[in-house]
């Protein structure tokens, strides 16, 4: 295969505490560590893995978002990707933006296969793949945790709540990622070096003449529901009576 | 008036208790009539479980031998057939929801509204968001049909005892090949199933192997409770993946869950927030998950369990 698509979104890393801002506008960003979604790491991953057994010649990582998102995209060119592209935009976007952008991308680069996070940690909307598939109207393989590659078809094993469900798609097609499908490597301080000189194209979303539609209106942001921090019992005749008290046993 | 469309979850012979739970959903927007449809290449037997559920007011049967599996590809050109006339289209935010409802949305050329938590209004809905860090309240928009997943932990299954009408329903449209199902491997139990049942207990990383899971098992069946896991325990191969707990694995609900070895990261947190009783049991005391349980037990857990198993 020619070419591999991946995407990487910048997100709020999956280590910081989120927190509501005060107004309810949004969620604390301001000087908090941003990262490649950890499910797009994976789906990059994938695709070097493919490249490095030859299975695909060109692998191609692609942001839409703030001009920011060139760390995530620099970052993912250390890991071994060959070419950037960021689609600029300070617009919110939905999901269904986000594909209308990424079809536009693939057709563009006559991609044969795109490979993305099975969701966003900042909306969890677990979205977007689903809907490029659709508009592009080829195959889709969902939660994946193991690819295997044979030609115009692929084999892929899918994580979902009655087990592991086997799928066999026609190529092209859209895969999208779950957590045990790899571990990504470590970037490598050459590497980054090395990424610097790495081709990043910079398109503005304007230039792509795509209508991203309207979003889904936020209203606003609160904290859940916390819940409070119960008793310490001393040991297991502590914890019987307590669950008696409670009426659970 | 709205109108809702359900589509049925199953395994071609059951329906799944998700169904119950978006329904529940469905009936709390105001004025809502609410259809179910079953897509499935047999349906009778299905369908007549649909039309238990009570607030249904008719179930549409769509047999046709490409249902026999419900993949996204070859169901949404369908359901976007079939949905002309309807104001709403849900699906629970299971695997099987969250794989198929983006499809049909995308094919519609509308948003949509992932694991709605509260319907506020036929266009208003609260949902969580950044692992459940905050919760955002989201309008659609209105001359739209809104497709939406339904987060099951936050309902209960609407009851039974109704009997809804049942149709039969041709949908005529092309169906695609280029997806097929090949098969599914389910590390089948005769335990309760993780995702209804009304107790869970969990193991995490301390468990340190397949073998000493077995003192989590000992402890369910004695509590007739379901088996969960953290996702380090399934990483390490201590259990297969369905059970996983949390941000990407079940979001569940039961009355009493059990976090044993855990250490209560927030991806975990996400998937038990809605537990009636959280206890756990933890060999560090400074251990986050007893920020948010209810009952707390400091200590080894290989020493603790079988004594509560004993105890119990
Ligand atoms: C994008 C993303 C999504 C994720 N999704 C999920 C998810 O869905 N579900 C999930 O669970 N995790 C998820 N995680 C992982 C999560 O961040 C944690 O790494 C994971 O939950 C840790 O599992 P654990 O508590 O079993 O292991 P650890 O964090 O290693 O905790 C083990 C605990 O066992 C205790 N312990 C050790 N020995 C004993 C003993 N003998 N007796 C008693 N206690 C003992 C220790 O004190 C410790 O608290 C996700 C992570 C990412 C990045
Ligand atoms: N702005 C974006 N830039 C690049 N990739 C994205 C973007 N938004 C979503 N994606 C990809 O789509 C996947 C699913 O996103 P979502 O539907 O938002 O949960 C992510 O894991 C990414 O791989």
């Amino acid at each position: 295969m020619e070419k591999i698509l991946v995407g990487l979104k910048r997100v709020v890393d999956y280590n910081v505490r989120v927190r509501v801002k005060s107004d309810g506008s949004g969620v604390e960003t301001d000087g908090v560590k941003m990262s490649i979604n950890p499910f797009d790491e994976i789906a990059l991953e994938e695709a070097l893995r493919m490249k490095e057994r030859g299975e695909v010649n060109e692998v191609v990582v692609i942001s839409i978002g703030s001009s920011e998102s060139q760390q995530q995209l620099r970052t993912g060119l250390a890991m071994g990707a060959d070419r950037a592209i960021l689609v600029e935009t300070n617009d919110a976007l939905d999901p269904l933006g986000v594909a209308r952008i990424f079809k536009a991308l693939v057709d563009r680069e006559n991609a044969e296969l795109v490979l993305l996070g099975k969701q966003s940690i900042d909306g969890d909307n677990n979205q977007m793949g689903q809907m490029l598939a659709a508009i592009w109207d080829r195959p889709q393989a969902t939660f994946a945790s193991r690819i295997e590659l044979n030609g115009n078809t692929a084999r892929v094993t899918r994580e979902v709540d009655a087990g592991l469900e086997t799928n066999e798609i026609d190529l092209p097609a859209v895969i999208t990622v779950d957590l045990r499908l790899n571990e990504p490597r470590y970037v490598k301080l050459p590497d980054i070096m090395k990424a610097k000189k790495k081709p990043l194209d910079i398109v503005p979303a304007t230039d792509l003449g795509i209508d991203a539609g309207p979003i889904v209106r936020e209203i606003s942001y609160e904290p859940p529901a916390r819940r409070e921090r119960g008793i310490m019992v001393d040991d297991v005749a502590g914890l019987v009576a307590a669950l008696k008290d409670k009426g659970l046993i | 008036m709205s109108k809702v469309l359900v589509i049925a979850e199953h395994d071609g012979i059951e329906l799944n208790p998700s169904t119950a739970k978006v329904v529940s959903c469905a009936a709390g927007i105001p004025g809502a009539e609410v259809d179910v449809a079953v897509f499935a290449s047999s349906a009778s037997e299905i369908a007549s479980q649909a039309a238990d559920i009570q607030s249904v007011a008719r179930v549409l049967t769509i047999e046709r031998e490409e249902n026999s599996h419900l993949l996204a590809a070859t169901l949404a050109p369908q359901i976007v057939a079939l949905s002309d006339g309807y104001s709403h289209v849900f699906g629970p935010s299971t695997t099987f929801g969250k794989d198929l409802m983006p499809r049909v949305a995308a094919l519609l050329g509308v948003n949509q509204i992932s694991d709605i938590m509260t319907v506020l209004g036929s266009h208003s809905f609260k949902r969580p968001v950044y692992a459940g860090n905050a919760v955002l309240t989201v309008e659609a928009l209105p001359l739209q049909v809104v497709v939406a997943t339904v987060r099951t932990a936050s309902y209960t299954a609407a009851a039974g005892g109704n009997s809804a009408p049942i149709s039969e329903t041709q949908v005529n449209v092309d169906l695609p090949t280029h997806t097929r199902f090949i098969d599914i491997q389910s590390g089948a139990s005769d335990r309760p199933d993780l995702q209804t049942a009304s107790r869970v207990v969990s193991g995490g990383r301390a468990l340190g192997s397949s073998e000493n899971f077995d003192i989590i098992y000992k402890l369910a069946d004695k509590l007739g409770a379901g088996v969960g896991a953290s996702r380090a325990a399934v990483d390490a191969g201590y259990v297969p993946n369905e059970m996983q707990v949390g941000q990407t694995g079940k979001i569940i609900a039961p009355d009493l869950y059990i976090a044993i070895g855990i250490s209560g990261a927030i991806q975990h947190l996400t998937g038990i927030k809605d537990a009636g009783t959280i206890v756990a049991i933890n060999k560090d005391e400074e251990a986050p998950i007893f920020e948010v349980a209810d009952i707390g037990l400091a200590g080894d857990l290989f020493s603790i369990v079988p004594e509560l198993t004993d105890a119990l």
